[in-house]
């Protein structure tokens, strides 16, 4: 039940194409996300699949059928919006009811549903209110129980976190993790918080400007970038990346020549890399740590301090290495002086390769 | 539930059994002809009396013109060509009314410009005068708006009938000025009094509408402008020609060019006040094509859609006038 | 009280009045009696007896002169203060004017006729109201029939403007198809087409369809209201698309989606409407004018025009009639200014 597949799946507005051929295979009970930037087709993806808006090409099926075809009211989809689109002039009962008395359900059982899901996402007390009346985290939880009563194929959810304030938005986002675990069903997950991303999903879509950059779980997008987007998408602060040119390679590691003229060992096999090639280097900046003076090692490199922000538990340092940004976050408290030099360890961090694509290069360790 | 509360559920319930039986056949049509084909469904009752009502009209009004004799239905009537308009036209002098074949529908003509000049200027002037006051910090400000608006309400016969009223021997207006030693008089067998009378009575009775529009005019400037040019040491009338009228002309525009159309077809409060007389004093536009195409023997509709379009002409350009006036006012109300 | 004056009659700062504060007042006092005068004239005029309404100088309030019936008299006589030649003063009745003399007697005495100088008798007047001014109009016009025709032609023109024009609106809003930027050109083209410029055709077009001297030759014409299809749209524009695609999820039909989502939201700009199409439809005069020639067929409006228009106007039941005519919009005003003000503010409709 709550199997999703995309075929080629294309869409233009006119003469602007938004989607260029989604291919996408979902599982059932599974939680997957849609990332990326604004405007890189999220919503159009998700209101294609729930049926709101007509693709112009390719093959949308649920549960193996077809639904191409098949009006957004009959796919057996719900949906929870952005704006959570409560009818404002109905009482949370009757927004829940709405759809069961479409679809001709029995008044007793429709009760009962509404019942058990307010209860199950602790709305009773507001059942006689308005929408107006509520707070925007209540708002959001009767959008839910109305995706909820109808016991949908698949929930499809839109940005439904992005009205909240900071501290609802986590603990919310905790509750919907659990209500996915609970229900057990199929669910799409529309946001551009990369956090919501990692933390929720089973497995995360990248998209951008209307294609499929990676699809992954978020430990393997994490640690495995299929290319620098994705690399730079996931993971905050962002990776930091260096234009880097090979010096020289030996079978067991390569060196690179980083701006400023460092030179730069990183242990490598296998990956096909010449001597002179030009490749982009991310690491996060979690990885780096501070050199302890041994300045000219291979592993480390040199920069100055321009910015330190000292968050108590960690400081985020921003450096100036030969004209270019790096971000270093390290744990704990340091005294550090913005305009002093100090030395950038590498020696543990993962290196990440990419070709002037952007692709990213195989290495082993 | 509250008494109201159950009462409203009373009446909508027929509402919702009507809704809901129409629903089932409305369901199959959707499943058919899909959301475009309920677009249609939509839209199409309302312009398909619109377009029988006034699109039609509107298209054969022209063929109406070019047509002569008393018949009312186009085949009956026989085609004339521009005959109709050469008649409206034929004068010896086009400065005197009365050496034009057509004479009354030139002093209709004469008679609306010049209606129209005063109408609109005393309009504006009153309306102006009047936002301004009520936009002042007074007491009670909307028992004022609402004296001011009104007569905007009245029908255009009862407004007639009001000042027809007013302004008979025994009426208020003698009264009033019997003790400075008036003598009674019947004001509307005045040719210049019922006139007077005429772009009086359209005043009081609209004056109030553009006042309320200008007054939302200028509700609408921020007071941070007034207190800045407060601050400033501005003088009042300057502050009024530097800081509200611009910021004023948005609206002010939108209200000439309302009035304006509005007062080319003067008719309804103007005839039941002085039945276009005396003679043909406050013999207007509208009334001319009312009298011409409906009232006199024989009737000559021919004649009546020929002046209809002239008219038409006339507000169209009015029409464009505020088109291109509105836009260069929005553009100097952004600034 | 000394406050409340003071609120009242506050002024542009400063201690002393300003020339524009004299202005503001002079308008404000003015215009309460021009605005206001003229109606309450009618008003009370409308009280008045005929022979109360051809007196000049005329008096503000109804007065009436008083009769009495006298003994050995058939008719009611009217009685009069007379200041007799010695002084003193007494209510005499009078029985006949001859010449500059008037016959009268005493009620309490009638055998003793008395003559007394026009000039020296004033009639006794009462405060007293002339209701059969508004009583004789339902039995001897058609007046109840007048009444119910307006009614009809009000509330049928609303409310098939508010079902159409709102369904229009909708489809405008809400749908993307091909023609929509026409039809709402047309329909924006058309804000300004009067009446007197279509008259002629449009008349031939009612009586093509039989609907010449018929209420619904009335009706129909002004129910497709450009003005009313597009505050209605305008209004619609803020309901959000997502509301929409919402029930298209819960599984409503379009037809549903129109009337339990759309039209309730839309409830505020609709009640504008409603006032307008009311004020509007109670008021028109020209068009029925021409659609209607029955007599049984008037609408108020027309009917006033009509008896006014006779050669002996009687003053009397037209005042009144007026009055009544006056009625619904005055309520209307009274109970629902704030709307109709914000809505000509917002909107420029009237
Ligand atoms: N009805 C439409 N007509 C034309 N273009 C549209 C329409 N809807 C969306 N687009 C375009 O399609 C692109 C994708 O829009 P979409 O709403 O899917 O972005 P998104 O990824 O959801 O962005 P966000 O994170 O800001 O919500 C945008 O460039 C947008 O301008
Ligand atoms: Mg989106």
């Amino acid at each position: 039940m709550g199997q999703i597949k995309l075929t080629n799946v294309k869409k233009s507005f006119g003469a602007v194409d938004v989607l260029h051929g989604i291919d996408l295979d979902i599982r059932g009970g599974e939680l997957v996300v849609f990332v990326g930037p604004s405007g890189c087709g999220k919503s159009t993806l998700l209101r294609a699949i729930a049926g709101l808006e007509k693709i112009t090409s390719g093959e949308i099926a649920i549960d193996g059928k077809p639904v191409n075809d098949v009006t957004a009211a009959d796919r057996g989809l719900a949906m929870v919006f952005q704006s959570y689109a409560l009818y404002p002039h109905m009482s949370v009962r009757q927004n829940l009811a709405f759809g069961l008395e479409n679809s001709k359900m029995p008044k007793a059982e429709i009760k009962e549903r509404i019942t058990e899901a307010a209860r199950m996402l602790e709305i009773e007390p507001y059942l006689e209110r308005r929408p107006g009346q509520l707070s925007g985290g209540q708002r959001q939880r009767v959008a839910i129980g109305r995706a909820i009563v109808r016991r949908p194929v698949a929930f499809l959810l839109d940005e439904p976190l992005s009205n909240l304030d900071a501290e609802l938005r986590v603990s919310t986002r905790a509750e919907l993790a659990a209500l996915h675990a609970r229900l057990a069903s199929t669910m799409i997950y529309v946001t551009h918080d990369q956090v919501e991303a990692m933390t929720l999903a089973d497995r995360i879509v990248v998209l951008r400007a209307g294609r499929i950059e990676q699809v992954g779980s978020p430990l393997d997008l994490y640690n495995t970038p299929a290319n620098r987007f994705v690399a730079g998408f996931i993971g905050a602060p962002h990776m930091n990346f260096l234009q880097a040119t090979i010096a020289s390679v030996t079978p067991e590691s390569i060196v690179v020549t980083l701006p400023g003229d460092h030179r730069l060992e990183i242990p490598s096999k296998g990956s096909g890399l010449v001597q002179g090639a030009k490749v982009t280097l991310g690491v996060r900046p979690q990885h780096i740590g501070l050199g302890s003076g041994t300045t000219g090692a291979n592993q480390s490199i040199p920069a100055r301090i321009r910015l330190v922000e000292a968050l108590g538990s960690e400081t985020v340092i921003h450096a100036d290495l030969a004209g270019e940004k790096m971000l270093v976050v390290v744990a704990g408290q340091h005294r550090l002086t913005p305009g002093a030099d100090i030395d950038l360890s590498l020696s543990a961090a993962p290196i990440h390769l990419f070709d002037e694509k952007g692709l990213r290069i195989e290495h082993a360790v | 539930m509250s008494p109201s509360a159950s009462l409203r559920e009373i009446a909508l319930t027929p509402v919702r059994v009507v809704m809901g039986l129409i629903d089932a056949p409305l369901r199959a049509l959707q499943k058919r002809t899909g959301l475009s084909g309920m677009a249609l469904f939509f839209l199409a009752p309302n312009m398909l009396i619109f377009g029988i009502f006034v699109l039609l009209p509107l298209a054969i009004n022209f063929v109406y013109s070019l047509t002569g004799g008393s018949a009312l239905f186009l085949p009956d009537r026989s085609y004339v060509g521009g005959n109709q308009y050469e008649r409206l036209f034929d004068c010896s002098s086009y400065l005197d009314p009365l050496t034009c074949q057509e004479d009354a529908f030139w002093t209709a003509v004469s008679n609306t410009f010049w209606f129209v000049v005063l109408q609109v200027t005393f309009m504006i002037l009153a309306a102006l005068v009047t936002a301004l006051i009520l936009n002042r910090n007074l007491a009670a400000r909307s028992f004022w708006r609402a004296v001011f608006f009104f007569p905007v309400l009245l029908s255009p016969v009862v407004v007639g009938l009001i000042w027809r009223w007013i302004l008979q021997r025994q009426g208020l207006l003698n009264f009033i000025l019997y003790p400075f030693g008036v003598e009674p008089y019947t004001w509307l067998t005045d040719r210049m009094w019922s006139f007077t009378a005429a772009v009086g009575v359209s005043l009081w009775a609209h004056m109030g509408f553009y006042a309320l529009i200008l007054l939302a005019g200028l509700q609408a400037i921020p007071k941070d402008l007034y207190e800045a040019a407060d601050m400033d040491g501005t003088r009042p009338a300057r502050v009024f020609w530097r800081i509200t009228l611009p910021l004023l002309m948005p609206n002010l525009i939108v209200v000439i060019v309302l009035a304006l159309i509005r007062s080319v077809q003067v008719f309804d409060e103007v005839y039941i006040l002085t039945g276009g007389g005396p003679g043909t004093s406050t013999l207007f536009l509208t009334q001319y094509i009312y009298e011409t195409g409906f009232v006199s023997q024989p009737r000559n509709p021919g004649l009546a859609a020929a002046a209809s379009i002239l008219m038409g002409l006339v507000l169209v350009v009015l029409t464009l006038l505020q088109l291109g006036l509105g836009r260069r006012g929005e553009n100097k109300g952004k600034r | 009280m000394g406050r409340t004056i003071g609120f009242i009659l506050r002024r542009r700062g400063g201690k002393f009045w300003h020339w524009t504060d004299i202005v503001t007042w002079v308008w404000l006092i003015g215009g309460l009696l021009i605005m206001f005068g003229p109606a309450l004239w009618l008003i009370f005029s409308s009280f008045k007896t005929p022979a109360a309404l051809a007196e000049f100088p005329p008096s503000i309030l109804p007065y009436a002169s008083q009769q009495v019936t006298v003994q050995g008299y058939d008719k009611p006589l009217v009685l009069y203060d007379v200041t007799l030649p010695d002084g003193t003063t007494k209510k005499l009745a009078e029985v006949r004017r001859i010449g500059l003399f008037s016959q009268m007697v005493d009620p309490q005495t009638p055998g003793e006729p008395i003559r007394v100088s026009i000039n020296d008798r004033k009639p006794v007047r009462a405060l007293s109201f002339a209701t059969e001014n508004y009583t004789e109009p339902f039995v001897h016009f058609d007046f109840f029939r007048y009444l119910g025709n307006s009614v009809f032609v009000t509330v049928m023109a609303t409310l098939i403007t508010l079902v159409v024009n709102s369904m229009a609106a909708f489809a405008l809003s809400k749908y993307e198809f091909r023609g929509r930027s026409f039809a709402m050109l047309i329909i924006l083209a058309t804000l300004m087409v009067p009446l007197s410029v279509i008259m002629v055709p449009l008349y031939s077009i009612i009586s093509t369809l039989g609907l010449f001297n018929n209420l619904w030759g009335v009706i129909l014409p002004t129910v497709a209201t450009p003005t009313g299809v597009f505050i209605l749209r305008q209004y619609m524009l803020t309901i959000p698309d997502e509301l929409i695609d919402a029930a298209r999820m819960d599984k409503a039909s379009e037809w549903q989606i129109y009337w339990r989502i759309v039209l309730p939201l839309t409830a505020p700009a609709l009640a504008v409407l409603a006032i307008f199409s009311v004020v509007w439809r109670w008021n028109d005069f020209l068009w029925p004018l021409i659609v209607l020639s029955r007599k049984e067929l008037y609408t108020l409006q027309v009917g006033l025009s009509i008896y006014s228009g006779e050669l002996n106007v009687q003053w009397h039941f037209i005042l009144s009639m007026t009055v009544v005519t006056m009625i619904p919009v005055v309520l209307v005003f009274i109970f629902l200014q704030r709307f109709i003000t914000t809505g000509i503010a917002g909107t420029g409709l009237k």
